[in-house]
């Protein structure tokens, strides 16, 4: 497979960077031109990354590896390259299919907005480095790009910066991954330390190949702080908080980033360096992939159970993407490696789906977000409904031509399988019927029933929008054709072996005992929402039918299960109030200490002085008052008139004659 | 090569003189041409230097007073270079930073021929006048230039680092007692096998030691810093931190590891844990500040902590495998050149939006991405710099930093990863406060980049990507130098 391309791979994230670039320095007028550039540059990278994927199939099982030099420091190089393999084609086309779907929908979606093309430079951005994590054959080439997509996404949470929420959403975000990509940074040391490189494959001296017998007792440290860089990518619990707020991006950013490519990295880390987790297993277990799992299975139940009671459109997809990313990674821990990745691929299509169909629909309701003010759009947003239609029941699980169903399952066999407890695979089954509940609840708020006041005057999104949900739609049926169990085409492609047709794989009871759960969640929700859904029904949409039920559990669900006012209490606390110490410590202790020092010098000074003063000095004073005294006193006798000296000249002789009479 | 080391100590001091006697209507343009022939000498100096030769070159040495050991050496090998291109960027990137008068460019340029000076000295006594001849500028500089609260900060300023060199200096005194020499080269010779014996060991250690921990500074001897940073106008502020600040650590690496490595393996966990409070607790206390400059001026000490953390894990260990020792320092010398041209250009922008809002402090903006869209985006690339995102220059440095330090004290390293992650929250919470919500009234009327600075921040900016993307060109000047110092701690 050494066909141009799969050599030259880089290519494909250089051309969205270069036309990010070119569209960052056109003038601000230019706004036709930015999108322009940024839809060719996609289009040209998709075009590459299909011959790169077809390069793969002809030699299945196989990768085309390019390591180069970035630097020598002292004797030692660095090294860094690209890895093209089936993991890496098929993210690869997905990215860049969605991609250019979010690309084109964006220029109806952001066609007022005074910095278009500046949104268009940074989306191009923010291509280029989720392509360079993709096809890095290096974890610190792989972190680089991983970082450079944090800040790209950073930069488009905040795109409407003069939004005081926006500007905060964004700033959460970027510190929380920040949180998980420190351990990230710190695995990637430890792995450098004991490996001695950072390159994944390098003729069987990487990192995961003969790397791996290197790294020793260290394995699960190195394997769980990497996984914790994941957590914080991947919004999995703790570190889930960021993702919903994200949603303060525009809607494609929030198809694009937070939905399809970027929160699907941590899976992607996760499945690429997955040897790392399989060191010393035992039938497929291993403690890092035992946390893998439970932290997969508490997130992927948090977060279902959440979005039922949120009323914002993106914030119960985005909650539901926090579910699906958890079960992704209930799948990796599982060993369903390959089961994790179609469920990714799946996903980003059918929530870039769901998510732009949401941006129509705000769009359409005068950027109103509020479910419960929607109501009645299928009508009048025909379009739109249909295809949201067909990503809500890909999410949710309906069975045969959705592509969601069949990779969901893929999963959840896996689960079923998993040597060390059954445990997960129930709670999996529990959140399969709660992601068709809320689903099936978000979409007769906003297509059912009466028209409220944010839809009262919708109407359809124009054909620059539609167009892309229905490309998107049919890829979300389309794709389902490869992954059924009765030809997993890409299940064998992605695990390198070949594929058999085999109708008889459709028949199992563990596939109908989910399918009849799907139904059962469905069923629930139209059971509890059907009032909403009727025409002519004067129901009180503001009150949630389970929150006239179950008010205390509804208010607990709709707080987040206060986990953001918990951190606020406890971490940011904390860290504010160690700022604020150290602060002090420096203005009043150390700096204390130095001006203590500074006042000793100045007391040493002053009683120095005082000795001089009152001591030496005083006495010099003294000896010198005397001697003037003395003087003064001589000076009586000086005084210069001859009488009086001859006077005393003549006591003086008096005196002595008297004497010396005296004596004789 | 002769005499173009003399040539580019000499440059300044002419300027100096140009300045004093010609008295020029436009003294800033006459010191920035100065500079720039300064630069071309240095860039004639890197021209001709051999990156494969190890040891110094282009060394000139004369008699000078034979009594006390001192000679007139200077050399040059790859931490001296890199420092000489270093001043010779920062110091004409400082005057574009603001007017200066006309006495405040002859002290910049004599601070410039001290820093030069201080870089390519190889003999204790030359290198002491020098370190010393750079204080007294920078003193007067925010003394009779500087900003409200001058005068203590001044004060503070010269006091601790005079007290600091006092230690130094008499510790060199011991040193010269016991040994007869102050050549660098022969003294590190010596180094290995114990300098000195006993007590006077650990007093020569600790006076130099404390000289060079004021002077980087080091974590708790740094609160001079923040107030004479504040205190000084942006130039010189831009200049203390981006030279100033590494001839402590050029100290350290010149003189107290190679010096005193028995001493130092032995108090290397005391060191290391005061590099890890650099680290940790300035970019807290920068998190605590309201001034703009503060802020920039705590982050400066976090930064030189790294340094510090890289150059105390190589020599307190003594089974690090050449690698780490390699990565180690030249992530401290990549970390040194970056963090002077990171800092210099966030005090370049603290300065320009002073110079608009009149006031610096964090909460008196708002809203400024609406207003000046170039200035947030540029000023947003420095800041990203500093809290290390790869693809900019800062990235490259702490990485190897980590790198090497890990290998041989982990626990310390893992710690200190905490201050990425302040450093993080600080900016963050900087540029919400500056760039984002409505438009903050006082701010309505700012100008955005004019064209002057634009010239002045592009090339630096595109230095800081250059530097952060391909950095095999600077990594060229170490190399030889780094592998010949790996085997001092090896």
């Amino acid at each position: 497979m050494n066909t141009w391309i799969a050599t030259n791979i880089w290519l494909i994230p250089a051309v969205p960077l270069v036309m990010s670039l070119m569209i960052l320095s056109l003038p601000n007028s230019a706004r036709g031109l930015g999108a322009w550039f940024a839809i060719i540059g996609q289009i040209l990278a998709l075009a590459m990354s299909i011959f790169a994927f077809g390069s793969t199939l002809q030699a299945p099982g196989s990768a085309t590896i390019q390591n180069f030099t970035w630097f020598t420091f002292g004797d030692s190089a660095l090294r860094l390259g690209w890895i093209l393999d089936p993991l890496a084609a098929a993210m690869l086309v997905m990215i860049l299919l969605v991609g250019l779907c979010i690309f084109v929908f964006s220029v109806g979606y952001m066609t007022d907005d005074k910095n278009f093309k500046r949104f268009f430079g940074y989306l191009s951005f923010f291509s280029a480095a989720m392509l360079g994590v993709v096809i890095a054959n290096s974890l610190l080439l792989l972190f680089i790009c991983w970082e450079l997509v944090g800040f790209a996404s950073y930069l488009l949470i905040g795109f409407w910066i003069e939004r005081p929420s926006a500007a905060a959403a964004a700033k959460k975000a970027f510190i929380t991954t920040r949180i998980g990509d420190l351990g990230l940074f710190l695995g990637m040391l430890w792995l450098y330390h004991q490996s001695g490189t950072l390159l994944f494959y390098d003729d069987g001296k990487g990192c995961l190949e003969g790397g791996l017998a290197l790294l020793g007792a260290n394995t699960t440290f190195i394997a769980l702080l990497i996984f914790f860089g994941a957590v914080g990518k991947s919004g999995q619990f703790p570190l889930h908080v960021w993702l919903p707020d994200a949603m303060e991006g525009p809607t494609p950013v929030s198809a694009l980033i937070h939905a399809a490519t970027m929160v699907a990295a941590g899976v992607f880390l996760v499945a690429r360096v997955y040897p790392i987790f399989l060191v010393g297993a035992i039938n497929g277990v291993t403690t890092s992939l035992t946390v893998v799992v439970w932290i997969g299975v508490i997130t992927g139940l948090m977060a279902a159970l959440i979005a039922i009671a949120q009323s914002d459109i993106k914030r119960i997809l985005a909650y539901s993407t926090v579910s699906q990313l958890g079960l992704m990674m209930v799948s990796l821990g599982v060993g369903g490696v390959g089961a994790g990745i179609m469920h990714l691929l799946a996903h980003g299509f059918f929530k870039a789906l769901l998510f732009l169909g949401a941006g129509s629909v705000i769009h359409g309701s005068h950027h109103e977000q509020d479910i419960r003010k929607m109501g009645g759009l299928r009508r009048v947003m025909p379009v739109t409904f249909l295809t949201y239609a067909v990503g809500m029941m890909a999410l949710s699980g309906v069975p045969l031509i959705f592509s969601g169903a069949w990779t969901k399952e893929e999963v959840l066999h896996s689960a079923a399988h998993w040597p060390a407890s059954r445990v997960p695979y129930f709670l999996l089954l529990a959140g399969v019927v709660l992601t068709a509940l809320y689903m099936t609840r978000q979409v007769i708020y906003v297509f059912f029933g009466n028209r409220r006041q944010a839809s009262e005057h919708a109407r359809e999104s124009s054909s620059v929008m539609t167009i892309p949900l229905i490309v998107l739609a049919i890829c979300t049926v389309a794709f389902s054709i490869v992954l059924t169990p009765a030809w997993p085409w890409l299940h064998n492609y992605l695990t390198r072996e070949s594929a058999h047709f085999d109708m008889a794989q459709l028949i199992q009871p563990m596939l109908i005992l989910s399918f009849l759960l799907v139904a059962a969640g469905i069923g629930l929700g139209v059971a509890i929402y059907r009032r909403i859904a009727l025409p002519d029904s004067h129901q009180l949409v503001d009150l949630d039918p389970i929150a006239k039920a179950q008010p205390a559990l509804f208010g607990f669900l709709e707080n987040k299960m206060w986990i953001d006012e918990l951190y606020d209490r406890t971490v940011i606390a904390l860290a504010k109030r160690a700022a604020r110490v150290s602060d002090w410590m420096d203005r009043y202790f150390w700096d204390g200490l130095v001006r203590g020092f500074a006042d000793l010098g100045q007391l040493f000074g002053f009683v120095m002085n005082s000795v001089d003063e009152r001591g030496i000095n005083a006495g010099v004073d003294e000896t010198t008052a005397g001697t003037r005294g003395l003087g003064r006193l001589m000076s009586l006798a000086h005084s210069g008139q001859i009488q009086t000296y001859l006077g005393v000249i003549a006591i003086g002789m008096l005196a002595l004659l008297l004497l010396y009479a005296w004596l004789a | 090569m002769v005499g173009l080391i003399n040539t580019l100590i000499i440059i300044p001091l002419v300027g100096t003189i140009a300045l004093y006697i010609g008295r020029p209507k436009n003294p800033r343009a006459v010191a920035l041409l100065f500079n720039a022939l300064a630069a071309f000498f240095a860039f004639m100096l890197w021209q001709k230097f051999d990156t494969y030769a190890v040891g110094l070159q282009a060394v000139e040495r004369h008699a000078w007073i034979p009594a006390i050991g001192a000679e007139y050496l200077v050399g040059l090998d790859g931490l001296s270079l890199l420092l000489v291109l270093l001043t010779t960027i920062i110091i004409p990137f400082a005057f574009l930073a603001q007017p200066l008068e006309r006495g405040a460019c002859a002290l910049m340029l004599v601070m410039q021929a001290a820093l030069y000076g201080t870089f390519v000295a190889q003999n204790f006594v030359l290198w002491f006048l020098f370190y010393e001849m750079s204080l007294i500028p920078a003193f007067l500089l925010i003394k009779i230039w500087g900003g409200a609260k001058r005068d203590r900060a001044a004060i503070k300023f010269f006091l601790y680092t005079f007290l600091g060199s006092v230690a130094m200096l008499l510790a060199f005194l011991g040193i010269f007692f016991a040994k007869g020499t102050f050549d660098f080269a022969e003294l590190a010779a010596s180094g290995k096998a114990g300098l000195l014996t006993g007590n006077l060991a650990w007093l020569a250690f600790w006076g130099i030691f404390l000289g060079l921990a004021v002077k980087v500074p080091l974590f708790p001897f740094h609160t001079w810093l923040p107030d004479a940073y504040e205190a000084a106008p942006t130039g010189v502020a831009m200049v203390l931190t981006g030279v100033l600040s590494k001839m402590g650590v050029y100290g350290f690496v010149r003189l107290l590891l190679p010096l005193f490595p028995n001493e130092i393996k032995i108090v290397g966990p005391w060191l290391l844990g005061l590099a890890v409070c650099s680290i940790v607790f300035a970019p807290l206390a920068a998190w605590a500040q309201r001034d703009l400059k503060r802020m920039v001026a705590y982050l400066s000490i976090n930064h030189l902590g790294y340094c510090m953390l890289g150059l105390f894990a190589i020599a307190s260990g003594s089974t690090s495998s050449s690698i780490d020792a390699h990565a180690a320092l030249s992530g401290v010398f990549m970390q040194i050149f970056n963090h002077g041209i990171t800092a210099a250009m966030l005090f370049y922008f603290v300065g320009i939006i002073e110079q608009r809002r009149g006031s610096r402090g964090i909460d008196d903006f708002g809203g400024l991405m609406q207003r000046t869209p170039l200035l947030c985006g540029w000023m947003s690339v420095a800041m990203f710099s500093s809290l290390g995102l790869p693809g900019l220059n800062g990235f490259i440095g702490e990485f190897l930093i980590f790198k090497g330090s890990f290998a041989i004290a982990a626990s310390f390293t893992a710690v200190s990863v905490l201050g990425l992650l302040v450093t993080a929250i600080v900016f963050m919470r900087a540029m919400q406060a500056l760039f984002s919500g409505p438009l903050s009234a006082s701010c309505s009327t700012f100008p955005d980049l004019l064209r002057s600075e634009k010239l002045v921040i592009i090339p630096v900016t595109l230095l800081m990507f250059g530097l952060g993307i391909a950095p095999q060109f600077i990594f060229n000047i170490f190399n030889a130098t780094i592998v010949q110092m790996a085997r001092l701690f090896s």
